[in-house]
């Protein structure tokens, strides 16, 4: 055992911290680290750098754009970015389509689809989750009918982060009623642009518009946007589940957020002095440090088990349980640091960041709608109560 | 013994149940909160008549003098209905410190038109670096003459942009963070050199930061004696404390009510939601604790007026620990029961559940009602 890396490993490290801190654009940089809203444009240049650097896509194969590096390497890629608060890249073109179409795709889906994902030219969002088909995925409803020629789909979709910023729309549709409701669901690739698609969107808790609902009315999706066979939506929605997760646990995120915690409560007063001074506040730091460096640990025996080439298993569920549990405790410590400023509340200033003097600390006031917006974590993805069913019965044999 | 309420407070009771139920739907309460005031003033008029306002303050001045006892009854209702109206700003804070440290004259000439909802009032008592510690007061008044110059900043007044007069508390000598050397005093809003800067809050209210440019106020101002202000600013916001735990029992009868209706109705895996016994252990959970935090409100109710200063502060901390721990047990949970729709701005869930987890701050969080009743 060496937690130690590697002296290639490490020359890697300063490599990406280098490249990050030359080519990471300021502005955006400075709305990560507050906590503004991002503009579908600041992920577009982001990415687009990376692009060029040939670092956007770690996980794919070198032949279709990715890096070819190791698991370590792509954590130490990871940890720099989160460290430089670096805007998350949007997922659902990069690490779920992309490793489906290279799974499951055919040679053309790979041509057409994959150099305008790597490039951000072409935006994706995820069609799963249904008004009545949340923790029950496979009980979806939205149908497509085979035509011959085409698929005919009607349906709605719903918790649909970006639909409003989509030009495509990966979808689980029903295509045939068979004994088990997991059978039958096939994986198509929807135009977003179609005059049949509507967009209707959701205003969560913290006032911001990012999750849609989609409306499908008789829309003819080409039978050469089927992804795999009919009937194999599910066995790719699972791959999906089990692959690329293993940042899930989001530790360079949340080391970043306790540096943060520790910067806002050396700046709060109690009692004349410093809020990190406190015992009882400093013991609640200490408290979601030790989860979280079991966390890290635990990461990281999982990527060591990943270079040795064994599978994942459902190392997954149990990353995301903790991972989620510990973004979720630390958000309310950063709410809780600011006392009563985290009363006052200003969309505007979610959105853009403020134009005149803050009220109280500058970053306060993102931090109740940020701690309200985060219990989303441990709802989507699989809520933590489906990732523990998943581990009573996988690992324990419940 | 006898723990039941008295049929006057039935009679209240039963009225605000009516009012909430005819009047007062959620998408009323999400309109009013997001246009103008954040409130309605014909509700404030009709508050008044049906004698809310006066539900606190002693018959002497117009009130019913139904006490803390009254104001459980209220600010439960408060608590389901989410109720934007300034209550506890006007009457339950700044009303009730004036009923508690103001002169006779004061009494008469404010309590009045307060309990008749022509007067609105609000108190100024959070500072930037003050936390929760109500000692730790940097804004300062000096003596000029026979008039106070106040010089400095108060940090989210609760409806300070209606509220036609404030009570700001001042440090008049003393060290900061010494509770001796406090003072208070009523100032007009329209003061020369008081200005604010006003703005929602995160769970559907309206605050404000309010500055006094040296304003100038006569001695008739004061309120209570010159320094010596600590204790009755101590004993006002222990009562609201109080307050707030019961519409914080209003808030978590609202959240486990309709988390349980959520899960009967919401069916996955070919059956609704509760026959899942790990969710329903978590909706017993959420009734153990809404019954354990109605006990925890009563007694501070009883308790919070006891001439034994421990025994008060000891009743209201440990309420307030209570309605802290309500944020994991009953907020977190029944967002995580609704599932994605627990966390939409649309449904009222929401809304409770923000207000709830911000009453664990309002007058001091968890770890300052622990410590608090570590040093008692």
């Amino acid at each position: 055992m060496d937690l130690n890396y590697s002296p290639e490993e490490q020359a890697f490290k300063l490599e990406v911290r280098e490249f990050l801190r030359t080519n990471y654009p300021k502005d955006i940089k400075e709305k990560v680290a507050k906590g503004v809203a991002l503009k579908k444009s600041d992920y577009v240049t982001w990415q687009k750098i990376l692009y060029k650097k040939g670092w956007v896509a770690p996980s794919w194969p070198e032949q279709y754009g990715g890096t070819g590096w190791s698991p370590v390497q792509k954590y130490i890629f990871e940890e720099e970015c989160a460290a430089a608060n670096c805007l998350r890249l949007v997922s659902f073109g990069l690490v779920m389509i992309g490793p489906v179409l290279l799974e499951f795709g055919t040679e053309e889906q790979k041509q057409k689809y994959l150099p305008d994902i790597l490039k951000s030219d072409v935006w994706w969002a995820q069609g799963y989750s249904e008004p009545n088909a949340g923790s029950d995925l496979a009980s979806l409803q939205t149908r497509a009918e085979n035509k011959g020629d085409h698929y005919l789909l009607n349906g709605t979709k719903t918790w649909t982060t970006h639909g409003h910023y989509a030009d495509m729309i990966f979808v689980l549709a029903r295509t045939s009623q068979e004994d088990r409701k997991q059978k039958g669901i096939s994986f198509l690739l929807v135009d977003m642009k179609d005059p049949g698609v509507s967009v209707e969107p959701i205003i969560t808790v913290d006032g911001m518009h990012v999750v849609n609902q989609v409306f499908f009315d008789e829309i003819k999706v080409p039978i050469e946007n089927i992804v795999g066979k009919e009937g194999e939506g599910w066995t790719i929605a699972k791959y999906l589940l089990q692959h690329e997760r293993t940042n899930i646990a989001q530790v360079p995120r949340s080391k970043k957020q306790i540096e943060r915690l520790k910067a806002l409560a050396e700046k709060e007063q109690c009692n004349g002095k410093p809020l990190l001074e406190d015992t009882n506040f400093r013991r609640k730091i200490a408290e979601v440090e030790v989860e979280l460096m079991a966390l890290e640990m635990t990461n990281l025996r999982v990527l060591s088990k990943l270079s040795a080439g064994e599978p994942p298993g459902s190392a997954s569920s149990l990353l995301k349980v903790k991972g989620t549990e510990v973004q979720q405790a630390i958000t309310a410590l950063l709410m809780e640091a600011v006392a009563y400023y985290g009363f006052p509340y200003d969309k505007n200033v979610m959105l853009d960041g403020w134009q005149e003097d803050p009220i109280g600390p500058e970053e306060a006031i993102f931090l109740a709608p940020h701690y309200f917006d985060w219990r989303k974590t441990s709802i989507y993805g699989g809520s933590n109560e489906i990732q523990k069913n998943i581990m009573a019965k996988a690992v324990l044999g419940l | 013994m006898n723990l039941e309420f008295s049929e006057e407070m039935n009679m209240l009771q039963d009225m605000l149940n009516k009012f909430l139920h005819n009047e007062y739907s959620f998408e009323q309460r999400q309109t009013l909160s997001r246009q103008g005031i954040g409130y309605s003033e014909d509700n404030w008029q009709q508050f008044a008549e049906m004698g809310l306002l006066g539900v606190p303050f002693d018959e002497q001045y117009g009130g019913f003098g139904f006490g803390q006892a009254g104001l459980i009854v209220v600010m439960e209702a408060i608590g389901k209905g989410l109720i934007v109206e300034p209550y506890l700003a006007s009457i339950v804070l700044a009303g009730q410190l004036v009923q508690q440290a103001g002169s006779e004259a004061q009494k008469r000439t404010l309590l009045e038109p307060l309990i008749g909802g022509g007067l609105k009032l609000a108190f100024a008592y959070v500072e930037r670096q003050s936390r929760y510690n109500l000692a730790d007061v940097v804004c300062k008044a000096v003596k000029r003459g026979n008039q106070f110059c106040i010089r400095g900043s108060k940090s989210v007044v609760f409806n300070a942009e209606t509220a036609d007069k404030i009570i700001v508390c001042v440090r008049t000598s003393g060290e900061s963070i010494s509770q001796a050397g406090i003072s208070l005093f009523i100032v007009d809003k329209g003061s020369k050199g008081l200005s604010t800067r006003d703005y929602e809050t995160v769970d559907g209210l309206r605050a404000s930061e309010v500055h006094f440019d040296g304003v100038m106020v006569d001695e008739s101002s004061l309120i209570g004696e010159l320094d010596n202000a600590y204790d009755a600013i101590q004993t006002v916001i222990d009562s609201a404390s109080a307050a707030i735990c019961a519409e914080g029992v209003g808030v978590i009868t609202q959240l486990r009510d309709k988390t349980v209706e959520y899960l009967k109705t919401r069916k996955q895996f070919g059956q609704p939601l509760s026959r899942f016994q790990v969710l329903q252990h978590r909706c017993v959970d959420m009734f153990m604790h809404e019954e354990q935090m109605r006990s925890l409100a009563y007694l501070a109710a009883i308790k919070v007026t006891s001439d034994d200063a421990s025994e008060s502060a000891k009743s209201v901390s440990s309420a307030k620990v209570y309605l802290a721990d309500a944020r994991t047990i009953v907020a977190e949970q029944a967002a995580q029961l609704h599932g994605g729709i627990g966390v939409t701005d649309e449904l009222d869930v929401a809304h409770y559940v923000k207000r709830l987890t911000m009453l664990n701050t309002l007058f001091g969080d968890r770890d300052f009602h622990l410590q608090r009743l570590c040093s008692l």
